[in-house]
């Protein structure tokens, strides 16, 4: 089990024959996604890497049953790419395009409003399932098969816990990356939800960075609602107010979205924090035999 | 990107938002030439910088004569303004604001925002102009009103009166705040702010709704699609640095340490400087590489972080995904070798061609000291450089 896709989850590429589209629609396929389609408007009834191509989102999954997408396009043209396929019934759609304006994902989230499609990111690294699907572009191999939720507003920050928990032979259940811009689509409750709810997640470790609130209303949820151990980290301790450190809603503004705070918060609500992002994956193994799963979590040697 | 608050006050204008009439002034001349254009009994002269809290700092000044603006365009023309927000070093003024002078009733705060937890635009306002919002949202938060607008419709003319009564704006001066209200959001939306601020809003005695001042910062990513705004930019208000790695499309922001860093992603980045800081290090910057850095982006990265004087060490840290190690390794080689190397320079590759990578580091005989993991190289760096 997992959350959000497994090996039956059927994926079209929006901006499949950009650069970038291509590029990652190979290595998906590679580790082993099944893609059954591509979208480039004007290029539909051509074929890429054996993959049919089609003019719009609503033909693509007509044609082929996809029940995700992901998108590549260009910033300019990224809002209106996740509508089309939000508007084509696509059940979860994963945005991996960085630098979309705000107010455009504003129109974007009330534009989802009511309808059945999950938005993943923007500016996100994508979803992965090891061993059986990987949606993004991520780094396929550091991924094992395990039983550890992991979920992050950060992509290489990602890489770097899964790979420590790889390293120590801990195993994922799911990767989510929800990205790193003040307006997205799945927020990190949304995941924690799912995790709450996956037989197969026993831990979750949750990423956050400076910036907005959502990680102390996480820990607040946390508190209330999660029958599993959370363990975090938070970057950014040492950033400068009112400084936008990469990501568009990585800004201490106000006094507000400060590490120290988030920090606080989570610990408060019992979610361990770990002090470096060197001891995310050992903060998770404490944890783990604190509550006694540390063996039911050891998935590789 | 910030822009000065004339710049603001030019655009709010052209969206029948009330402001005092104003001019920019570069010179002392210049600046006497505007206000005799002005015509009015009293002046305010006002430094335009980046930052808040120019009046405390002595750079607004109130004239009630042409000599008195002269005296203080002088006084203020090339004085370095040190606010709360300028940092220690200051900033030093190069441009004036020559505007008229108006009779203030009362102050009121207006802004604009994008809240995270509704994802939709934010309307705050508050009867406590004047000060900082952040300071009235600690002290008495019950004076801060929000309505939070649908983007399908807009700030509905209801809302804003809404607004306009719940901050005690005079019945008969209501009309105008709607107006200034619904003006200031067209502002917000058409030109793809992510901060819109009046504070403070006044009325006047003869009956006026004013922004008397106006701060507006821009959503970067927008700015693809607002090339007017593009040409407000002010190059003197930014660091060097940064400017020049934005021409590479590298995310940099100066910092007060010595290590200098070379990160892949933001979150990296970030994590990598606390670390050091974790091993009583100072990081000297944050830069993020980005995904799609090439060998030529490496060498630029490179080329930057070493014109700060200041570097007394370099931590190249990649995880590469899309980011391939062996590239890393070929642009720190060729940047090494085409610019000379007097300091220590740690490396940590992990990820995506990592093995082909250490063999590029290895094999070019520069004296590079690898790194197993993040933390391993966060150490090491911090050592040598206080060696």
């Amino acid at each position: 089990m997992s959350i959000m896709i497994n090996k039956d989850t059927k994926v079209i590429v929006q901006g499949i024959t950009g650069s970038t589209g291509l590029f990652h629609t190979k290595q998906a396929i590679e580790y082993g996604t099944n893609i059954v389609g591509g979208v480039t408007p004007g290029k539909g009834g051509t074929e890429v890497e054996g993959i049919p191509v089609f003019d719009t989102v609503s033909d693509a999954v007509a044609k082929t049953g996809a029940n995700a997408s992901v998108i590549y396009v260009p910033p300019a043209f990224a809002a209106d790419a996740i509508m089309e396929a939000a508007d084509a019934g696509v059940e979860l759609v994963i945005t991996i395009t960085e630098g979309i304006p705000v107010t455009d994902m504003i129109k974007v989230k009330r534009y989802l409003e009511g309808k059945m499609t999950r938005l993943i990111g923007p500016n996100c690294p994508g979803v992965i399932t090891p061993e059986e699907c990987k949606i993004g572009i991520m780094p396929g191999y550091i991924h094992k098969k395990g039983h550890v939720g992991v979920v992050s507003r950060s992509g290489t920050l990602t890489y770097e816990a899964v790979h420590q928990l790889s390293t120590e032979g801990i195993g994922q259940s799911t990767a989510v990356g929800i990205g790193g811009d003040p307006v997205n689509g799945t927020n990190f409750i949304d995941v924690l939800k799912l995790f709450n709810e996956d037989e197969d997640t026993y831990a979750v470790i949750m990423i956050g960075e400076i910036g907005g609130t959502a990680e102390e209303e996480a820990a607040e949820w946390i508190k209330e609602n999660m029958k599993k151990p959370v363990v975090g980290f938070i970057g950014g301790k040492t950033a400068p107010p009112g400084k936008r450190m990469g990501h568009a809603g990585a800004i201490i503004s106000g006094g507000k979205g400060t590490a120290d705070a988030k920090i606080e918060t989570l610990e408060r609500c019992g979610v361990k924090v770990a002090e470096t992002p060197a001891v995310m994956g050992e903060t998770l193994i404490e944890a783990l035999k604190e509550n006694g799963i540390y063996e039911k979590c050891v998935t590789h040697k | 990107m910030n822009i000065h608050e004339y710049q603001g006050k030019e655009i709010l204008r052209s969206y029948g938002v009330a402001v005092p009439n104003g001019k920019v002034a570069f010179s002392v001349d210049e600046a006497v030439e505007a206000a005799k254009d002005l015509g009015t009994d009293v002046t305010v002269v006002k430094a335009q910088i980046h930052a808040g809290g120019r009046g405390k700092a002595g750079g607004v000044k109130v004239a009630k004569s042409l000599d008195e603006v002269r005296t203080y365009a002088d006084e203020i023309l090339g004085k370095t303004l040190v606010t709360h927000q300028t940092g220690p070093e200051g900033k030093e003024v190069k441009r004036l604001l020559i505007e008229e002078g108006c009779d203030i009733k009362s102050e009121y705060y207006i802004g604009l925002v994008v809240d995270r937890a509704t994802d939709r635009i934010v309307m705050m306002g508050s009867e406590e102009g004047g000060t900082e919002i952040e300071e009235v949202a600690e002290k008495t938060p019950e004076k801060i009103f929000k309505e939070v607008v649908d983007p399908v419709v807009g700030l509905m003319p209801y809302q804003a009166r809404r607004l306009a009564f719940n901050i005690n704006i005079p019945k008969e001066l209501v009309r105008d705040a709607v107006k200034f209200m619904i003006g200031l959001y067209q502002v917000f939306v058409d030109k793809d702010c992510s901060i819109a601020e009046i504070n403070p809003l006044v009325t006047t005695g003869d009956g006026k709704v004013m922004a008397l001042d106006a701060k507006l910062n821009f959503d970067s990513n927008a700015l693809y699609r607002q090339k007017d705004i593009l040409e407000y930019r002010d190059l003197d208000e930014e660091d060097q640095k940064e400017i020049e790695a934005s021409k590479f499309d590298l995310s940099y922001i100066s910092l007060d340490g010595n290590i200098g860093c070379m990160v892949n992603g933001a979150g990296l980045a970030m994590a990598t400087m606390d670390i050091i800081k974790h091993y009583n290090g100072d990081p000297a910057n944050f830069l993020d590489v980005g995904g799609g850095a090439t060998k030529e982006k490496v060498t630029e990265a490179f080329k930057i972080i070493l014109s700060d004087d200041s570097v007394k060490g370099i931590y190249v840290n990649i995880f590469g995904g899309i980011m391939k190690c062996d590239i890393i390794a070929e642009g720190v080689v060729a940047a090494t070798k085409e610019i000379g190397l007097q300091i220590p320079l740690v490396v940590r590759l992990e990820g995506t061609n990592v093995e082909l990578g250490k063999k590029i580091l290895e094999e070019s005989g520069l004296d590079i000291t690898a790194a197993d993991s993040m933390a391993d190289g966060a150490e090491k760096i911090v050592s040598l450089v206080k060696a």
